[in-house]
């Protein structure tokens, strides 16, 4: 069994059901009512964040850090429930979660912060992250992160990590057409973009909740102020494509009619 | 004047997957339309052997880096190899298929090169200069950029471009190494599994996506569930059809609710938001209720029929071509009938 020091980077994104429509900016596009939009933790990550708890929990000792950028009354409305989940540290740093931000940028943001963690111990440290974002997607910035801790070894798409009788870690990776590539790090410091995972969403749990908070809040009061963009980048077009088809709805239809289409479809 | 670099791996046993000779095609295209020559450079297992197979491609230089390090994917090793590739061309933009080779190490190799990197590029536009076309907030929103930082690598997605037509022609390769650290090896690949521990549903390359949604599981109109009745109907259209298997986030989280569930379906099959966002010509839904973080990954569908006894489901709402108001036991039943009938297995 081996004590960890697992650092969770994970943001806010829209909630899924919202309906999007961007606005130009002078500099980067933004959101349409950006500020007000509901927002949840970003899904790999709170995976990730998951993981990270199963982890802590069956090896003792174990540490967790949720190292967070985006704005800081925002970042407050989403630890209300993100704290009733899992017990964590909370590092926020207080700055943009747009997706049309750099990871180059948000990569310099996030790595100072790890590395403002005291006592951080690179040969317990598991950098976790989602495998990409819902904001940005792009599925970059844990390896820039990474990069800038000097962590050699990254694996991306995991869907399971297990730690071996010797202390070895052998991770799942989502590679194409559905099957996994299995590989094992012989220790840490690793860092891991996480798809889905294994875990079921934790239920809420109030009282781990409130316990939390009293860490969430003077961390959220000692944010940091950072400005995030996208230097470099010249953004010519933003567009929402239409969605909206022409649905030919068939009821009352006989199934053998319903049939005879879709093969005539499926086959054409 | 730019310097454009093609960069491939190949696949363990050596050979060049479509997604490659896709970016074969937009590495070349670009090239041409900005006046610029392009290169050619291959990681990975039989690398040198592989330049063979599209020695026609017109690409000015070739340059491979292979050997048993760099034979399977292994960040450290291949962000390393895709470095020494970058900087031995001293290459201002790199075209590289958004493979999960490539996503996984080419961020890294990136910042090495002090470049920024674009991956799931869905287009390159060329009128004054390169600006890539890509999907923000799970394709819900597609921006045109480009970027003074150099080396810009760019990542094409599969399907936006057609393959190149390979013609052997031997040509000149040049072997290029690169760093090989000892703390590279840390990782050690043990090769690879089924996601779903037995046949495999998920195919990229058919022309068909077959998408089971949670209605699967619910009591049906007789009260009871049918669950291994679905499993059956379900896995017989995709032995005749050839078809991919896609599913809604609920009928895969079953599984780990602990219900009776369909033994083939894996988080993998998750076709969404928080799933994946295949490319088929063709997508049927049945017994899915079209819910826009479900619908999102139909992006790239061209054409869309779903299966509901709701006509009121979320397909409905304009997000699918054609919508059937019908039970899908009885369609899937009689679908794999005549199917069978007709054509046998695809
Ligand atoms: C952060 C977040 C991320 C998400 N990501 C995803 C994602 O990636 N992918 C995804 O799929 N969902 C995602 N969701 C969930 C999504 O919102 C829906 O809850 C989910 O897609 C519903 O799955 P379903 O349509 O299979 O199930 P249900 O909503 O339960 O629908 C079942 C349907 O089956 C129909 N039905 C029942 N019996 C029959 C029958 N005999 N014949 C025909 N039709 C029948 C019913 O009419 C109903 O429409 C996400 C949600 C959140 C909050």
């Amino acid at each position: 069994m081996s004590d960890f020091q697992i650092v969770v980077c994970g943001s806010l994104v829209p909630d899924p059901l919202q309906t999007l429509e961007p606005l130009s900016g002078a500099t980067a596009p933004s959101l349409k009512n950006e500020m007000m939009l509901p927002t949840i933790l970003d899904p790999w990550a709170a995976h990730a964040l998951y993981e990270a708890a199963n982890l802590a929990k069956k090896n003792q000792g174990s540490k967790i850090y949720l190292v967070s950028l985006g704005p800081k009354g925002k970042l407050q409305q989403l630890m209300m429930s993100v704290a009733q989940k899992v017990g964590f540290e909370l590092i926020a740093i207080d700055g943009s979660a747009s997706g049309f931000t750099e990871p180059y940028e948000v990569s310099e943001v996030l790595a100072s912060a790890i590395k403002s963690i005291p006592n951080l111990d690179m040969s317990k440290l598991l950098l976790f992250g989602g495998c990409s974002s819902a904001s940005r997607d792009a599925g970059v910035t844990m390896q820039l992160v990474a990069e800038r801790l000097g962590i050699s070894d990254f694996f991306l798409g995991v869907d399971e990590l297990i730690i071996e009788q010797d202390g070895k870690l052998t991770f799942k990776e989502r590679v194409e057409a559905g099957q996994y590539l299995v590989s094992t790090c012989s220790a840490p410091p690793v860092a891991v973009g996480w798809s889905t995972g294994t875990l079921p969403v934790p239920p809420n749990n109030p009282q781990l909740g409130m316990m939390n908070m009293r860490g969430v809040l003077p961390a959220l009061q000692k944010a940091k102020s950072v400005k995030v963009s996208a230097e470099g980048v010249a953004y010519s077009k933003v567009e929402q494509p239409s969605q909206r088809r022409d649905t030919r709805i068939v009821k009352d239809t006989p199934v053998e009619t319903i049939v005879q289409e879709l093969v005539e479809w499926l086959r054409s | 004047m730019e310097k454009l670099l093609l960069l491939l791996h190949t696949e363990d046993d050596g050979s060049l997957r479509r997604q490659s000779l896709e970016a074969l095609t937009s590495a070349k295209e670009t090239a041409e339309k900005i006046g610029a020559d392009f290169y050619l450079g291959i990681v990975g297992n039989g690398a040198k052997k592989s330049t063979e197979l599209i020695g026609n491609c017109g690409a000015k230089s070739f340059a491979v880096l292979e050997g048993n390090d760099f034979s399977v994917p292994r960040y450290s090793t291949d962000k390393s190899a895709a470095l020494a590739l970058i900087k031995h061309f001293a290459a201002t933009v790199v075209i590289a298929p958004n493979t999960s080779r490539w996503a996984r190490a080419l961020p890294g190799a990136t910042f090495q090169a002090g470049g920024r990197i674009d991956t799931r590029v869905t287009g390159i536009a060329t009128d004054g200069g390169i600006q890539i076309q890509r999907w923000y907030y799970r394709q819900r929103m597609l921006a045109t950029l480009s970027r003074t930082q150099r080396p810009w690598v760019i990542l094409i997605e599969s399907g936006i471009f057609k393959a190149w037509e390979k013609v052997s022609v031997q040509v000149n390769v040049e072997e290029v190494s690169a760093e090989l650290k000892p703390e590279m090896k840390r990782t050690e690949s043990k090769g690879y599994e089924n996601a779903s521990g037995g046949e495999q549903t998920i195919k990229p390359d058919a022309p068909i996506l077959f998408v089971a949604g949670a209605g699967y599981m619910k009591k049906q109109s007789d009260g009871k569930t049918h669950v291994k009745e679905a499993e059956e109907l379900i896995k017989k259209f995709l032995k005749l059809s050839g078809a991919s298997l896609g599913s809604s986030k609920s009928l895969v989280e079953a599984a780990s609710e602990g219900a009776e569930v369909i033994s083939i379906m894996t988080h993998m099959n998750q076709v969404g938001q928080t799933g994946s966002t295949p490319r088929h010509q063709k997508g049927l839904s049945t017994c899915c209720h079209g819910e826009e973080p479900h619908v999102i990954g139909w992006r790239f569908i061209n054409e869309r029929r779903a299966v509901n006894t709701d006509p009121n489901c979320g397909w409905a709402q304009g997000k699918t071509d054609v919508l059937y108001v019908a039970d899908a036991f009885e369609v899937m039943t009689k679908l794999n009938e005549k199917w069978g009938q007709k054509w046998g297995q695809a």
